[in-house]
């Protein structure tokens, strides 16, 4: 049994109980840890529970749109930036969003059948910054970067993501199943005067990757030059590798991009 | 920690990970979320929450401290059937009645939150995360479009089983 359960009441308590994270399970939405607990294959020694440090409001200022780690994804379904509410839409079904959060959801590492945290795609292709607290203080940097380094010792507080017009779309592939993840998704964003064009796949890797190359030279082909597609219980490699160039095509066409 | 269980308050002494499920159903013998696949990929074990249905093998004990907790038996009773329990009755919507509590849970707060009655499709939606393993899926369907139309859900004839009596037959069942 999980010997002290934390639970902050602020977000800057959560963060000084989280420190350098050394030793501690954060407990989100519960949604991947519970089950995980319940049957006990997970024995935390310390938990940090972070249902009452506030950081559960989305709010707009100084022209950026601020998303709080503990925002139900449920709470995304509805939300005017198009591209998070139709990712959010695909989550699960509509009482796993409740619980499931989007700290949660970005930080989720992969499950032993299927990768996860389809919301980090989105995120990617909005430009998103994610701001964490840990040993050495507090940062704020590129979602993709946050993915990329070593998380273990950071605890997400919010993301943010400036409000800029753009161009969004979305191709995915996934069964005709509520629960079952992504075999492939790509999305992307382009600003209303067809500058800074991103793209990102989810599904496919153990995190979104953000795909440079195709960013650059416009061409689907080169999204194998930017991901490496896994093998697991939902697809294969070599399945992924052969749609993810329809759907990146798929996604440059909506996107308009001349 | 405590909960309001149907309205009851209740002191709880489970440990704050302990999913809300097992809470309810080991420690105060409430059994009408089941316990199906303790992932929260089945829906068996939805509860309302605050009034919003959650998979309660997802929700920690200590997360809903304070809370109000609806389960099936907060809804109605034999004699006193919640439209949405009538209609699953009338529509022969329950086979092995597994999958029920956490059907008539979700499809009361769906039919509640909409306002409207509700297209086929939009039932699908809303109960896309309850497995019905008997796949009684039309049945089912059909009470909840029917319980969102406001069908008269008079029940004359609910067999009641009364202890020490032969049990009544249910309606339509071969004799």
């Amino acid at each position: 049994m999980t010997d002290q359960v934390l639970v902050p009441t602020s977000a800057d308590e959560a963060v000084s109980l989280y420190g350098s994270g050394e030793g501690l399970t954060v407990f989100a939405g519960g949604t991947i840890l519970l089950p995980e607990i319940a049957t006990g294959k997970l024995r935390p020694e310390r938990a940090l529970m972070l249902h009452k440090a506030g950081l559960d409001t989305i709010r707009t200022e100084n022209g950026r749109t601020v998303i709080g780690a503990m925002v139900p994804v449920a709470a995304l379904v509805d939300h005017p930036i198009d591209l998070l509410a139709q990712t959010a839409r695909h989550v699960a079904d509509a009482e796993v969003r409740r619980n499931a959060t989007v700290g949660g959801n970005i930080c989720a590492p992969p499950g032993p059948d299927a990768q996860r945290g389809d919301l980090a795609a989105p995120l990617m292709a909005l430009g998103a910054r994610v701001r964490s607290a840990g040993a050495g203080g507090e940062r704020t940097e590129p979602i993709e970067d946050f993915l990329a380094g070593d998380r273990s010792g950071r605890l997400v507080l919010e993301v943010e993501l400036d409000d800029v017009e753009r161009r969004t779309a979305a191709a995915g592939l996934r069964r005709r199943h509520a629960h079952s993840y992504a075999v492939a998704a790509v999305v992307g964003a382009v600003r209303v005067d067809g500058s800074d064009l991103r793209l990102a796949a989810a599904g496919v890797a153990p995190t979104a990757v953000r795909l440079r190359a195709v960013e650059e030279s416009r061409d689907a082909g080169d999204v194998l030059r930017d991901v490496q597609p896994v093998d697991d219980a939902v697809a294969s490699a070599a399945y992924r590798s052969s749609i993810l160039p329809k759907l990146v095509r798929e996604v440059l066409d909506r996107l308009e991009l001349k | 920690m405590k909960l309001i269980v149907n309205g009851i308050e209740q002191d709880v002494a489970s440990p704050p990970l302990t999913p809300l499920l097992h809470v309810l159903r080991d420690e105060l013998d409430i059994t009408s979320p089941k316990a199906g696949c303790q992932q929260g990929g089945c829906g068996t074990c939805t509860v309302l929450v605050d009034g919003e249905p959650r998979r309660s093998c997802l929700t920690a004990l200590a997360a809903v401290d304070g809370a109000e907790i609806t389960t099936l038996e907060g809804l109605g009773g034999p004699d006193s059937l919640s439209p949405v329990q009538a209609a699953f009755y009338n529509h022969y919507a329950a086979q092995c009645g597994f999958c029920t509590p956490g059907m008539i849970l979700a499809a009361s707060h769906l039919i509640e939150s909409h306002g409207r009655p509700l297209e086929r499709d939009e039932v699908l939606e809303g109960l896309s995360g309850h497995y019905c393993r008997c796949t009684g899926y039309v049945k089912i369907v059909d009470a909840v479009l029917a319980a969102s139309r406001g069908e008269a859900t008079e029940i004359e004839d609910l067999p009641v089983a009364v202890p020490g009596e032969p049990e009544v037959q249910p309606k339509g069942s071969p004799a």
